[in-house]
């Protein structure tokens, strides 16, 4: 037998002390060297990350508070919670949360439910599928003004195409993007296009991983089509429906840059006036950062409520494997 | 219900055949096996009878009726696979549950009726787990439980076993007899190995290259095979092919009993030894043939020792070297 000396011991208990050190600072096999060099690599993204993003967050936060505040030297005064009041007593503000509430309902069940019968058609066809798939991959990658662009005309009163559609089912021509009650529908419906790209791949995806047995052993269980849709494809492609609806939702109530492009305004009557187009008008137009900050803070509010309703509930209907 | 396959072709997209115009009959309540290596079309097989697959050329009775062009869910058939195929997203008793939710049976009767297959597969203590928290064995009996409680009159299995250890092999391979004769209802399995199909069906039909080859009981397709690949498919050690001439003779290693020199038919020398258990199990190099004999207990042979062996005439089947046919 090894004769172990106490010095021994003592030494082989440091030297596991310090590799339980080691471990729990740095992953498998990384040593001080190698940590280093790695963190020289994400230094660039976290530059920007935290000059564009984490800074702002803060920054909006106490510029939210401030009551006095001069808009050219950024210097700020006296504070109170005053912007907050304001933001949530203003009938524009109102306005704006009730237009980007009925934008959420109406893009986001739409986007969902087009973008699964797109996908589904796409997965039924037996030779090129990848062909269809980046078609329809296109809109996400699309310049918003492009499509806006494209769609001003597809809209135009006189010209365009919609109109031209609608009129052989006797509908007469609708100011799409001038009258207060049709700049939502038409908003949507732009959206929806511009959101169908991403959806449909992503449910695509999702529709490739479910196990093909399972449809078989529905068949024999005596399942028709709809049956084997409502047992079989949507459990199974309940985790991806789930995250396309989270991200679409919070997706939806930053809409800005598409109102901006189709209507170059806020819409006739503030009829597409959204909540970030509300915090765009504060800051640039009246030129009240403060103010600006309160409101994007208590949109913030809201987003985040309504995603933790959302996984509340996505906790009992979606099934992962 | 007796279950017809009349001249039953099948072929993918223009490709040749993988079925040949197959020709069979199962009787009611039997237990048969589709046996064969893969690719011999037994899966396929399956496929059409579920109706899962329709065949390019013949026909699938069901008692008296033309079931050809029925579709799998109105065939009203059981069916257990391969991989289990239970949804994951519903209990135990849901998923067993499942079948009779399709065929509109009022949901308390339903669940009487689940329960009592859950307790004929002695699940019923599991009801309310999902799918991933159960054993292979465990999703096993789930996937039978939920193909024979809409009272099927016939239950289709395919390659059930191939997922389990060796043990539980064992163990389900009883269990799907028990459940079968207790029920009585006719079943198909699919298997490409050919203990399971020996041990449990009333009926072998031994499947190569989309014909079949020979349907009999296991014990007269292990002791008459009618060819050449009937033989070597079937049994465990193989059986010795010995070429004589144009003919190929064939002796199962335990019908190689040693004996004296002067009666021997074999002569050699022991390369290999193995005892398992009660078996023991020698290799017998004679001439360019090296041969398996299975020896009883009380004969001791030894690694190196010169054997002689023999084999009751009716033990020796002549195949044709050419056709492959027992002659």
């Amino acid at each position: 037998m090894k004769e172990t000396t106490p010095l021994a011991n003592k030494e082989s208990f440091t030297s596991k002390f310090s590799k339980k050190l080691r471990n729990a600072i740095f992953v498998d096999g990384a040593t001080l060297k190698s940590t280093a060099k790695a963190y020289l690599y994400l230094l660039p993204a976290l530059i920007i990350i935290v000059v564009f993003s984490i800074y702002p967050i803060f920054r909006s936060l106490q510029l939210a508070f401030y009551t006095d505040f001069n808009f050219f030297t950024r210097e700020g005064f006296e504070t109170g919670t005053d912007n907050f009041t304001y933001v949530l007593n203003s009938q524009t503000f109102h306005l704006s949360l009730r237009n980007t509430i009925t934008f959420v309902i109406g893009v986001v069940p739409l986007t969902i439910i087009i973008s699964l019968m797109i996908a589904l058609a796409i997965h039924s066809v037996a030779k090129g599928t990848a062909f269809f798939r980046s078609i329809y991959f296109l809109p996400h990658i699309t310049s918003t003004i492009a499509i806006a662009t494209v769609f001003q005309w597809i809209f135009h009163t006189q010209s365009g195409i919609l109109n031209y559609i609608l009129s052989w089912f006797g509908i007469d021509p609708i100011a799409w993007l001038g009258h207060p009650d049709w700049a939502m529908p038409a908003l949507i419906i732009m959206s929806v296009w511009s959101n169908l790209g991403f959806g449909t791949v992503l449910l695509l995806a999702g529709l490739q991983t479910i196990d093909k047995g399972l449809y078989l052993a529905a068949k024999v269980d005596g399942a028709g089509k709809w049956h084997r849709f409502t047992t079989v494809t949507l459990p199974m492609l309940s985790p991806t429906i789930f995250f396309l609806s989270i991200t679409s939702v919070i997706g939806s109530f930053r809409i800005f840059g598409q109102i901006f492009a189709l209507f170059r305004g806020p819409g006739t009557a503030n009829s597409a006036l959204t909540v970030v187009y509300f915090i765009y008008q504060q800051f640039w137009e009246v030129r009240n950062i403060p103010r600006a900050s309160a409101a994007a803070l208590v949109l913030f509010a809201i987003i985040f409520a309504i995603t933790l309703v959302q996984m509340a509930v996505g906790k009992k209907l979606v099934h992962y494997k | 219900m007796n279950i017809q396959l009349q001249n039953l072709t099948m072929a993918f997209n223009n490709n040749p055949p993988t079925l040949k115009g197959i020709n069979t009959t199962i009787k009611d309540g039997q237990l048969a096996s589709l046996l064969g290596p893969s690719g011999c079309g037994k899966s396929t097989t399956l496929m059409l009878l579920a109706g899962l697959y329709k065949p390019t050329e013949g026909k699938i009775l069901f008692g008296d009726k033309d079931v050809t062009n029925k579709e799998a869910e109105h065939r009203g058939i059981g069916m257990v696979f391969q991989n289990y195929a239970l949804y994951p997203h519903l209990s135990v008793l849901k998923n067993i549950m499942f079948p009779l939710k399709m065929k509109k049976v009022p949901k308390a009767e339903a669940i009487e009726r689940a329960t009592k297959m859950a307790k004929l597969t002695q699940i019923d203590h599991l009801l309310d787990r999902k799918p991933g928290q159960l054993s292979g064995g465990q999703q096993q009996r789930v996937a039978i439980a939920r193909a024979l409680v809409k009272e099927p009159e016939l239950l289709l299995l395919d390659e059930p076993l191939s997922n389990l250890d060796a043990r539980l092999r064992l163990e389900m391979r009883e269990e799907i007899r028990r459940i079968q004769l207790e029920v009585g209802i006719t079943t198909i399995f699919v298997t490409h190995d050919q203990e399971e199909a020996l041990s449990i069906s009333d009926k072998v039909i031994l499947m190569n290259d989309g014909e079949i080859i020979q349907e009999a009981s296991p014990l007269d397709i292990y002791k008459t095979p009618n060819s050449i690949f009937s033989a070597t498919f079937i049994g465990s050690p193989p059986i010795n092919m010995i070429k004589d001439g144009d003919k190929i003779l064939g002796i199962r290693p335990e019908n190689l009993k040693p004996t004296a020199e002067a009666n021997s038919k074999f002569s050699g020398t022991v390369t290999y030894r193995e005892t398992i258990g009660r078996d023991t199990l020698i290799k017998v190099k004679c001439g360019e043939n090296t041969l398996n004999a299975l020896l009883e207990t009380g004969d001791i042979v030894n690694f190196g020792d010169t054997v002689h062996l023999t084999a009751e005439k009716e033990n020796i089947y002549n195949f044709d070297a050419s056709t492959g046919r027992r002659v």
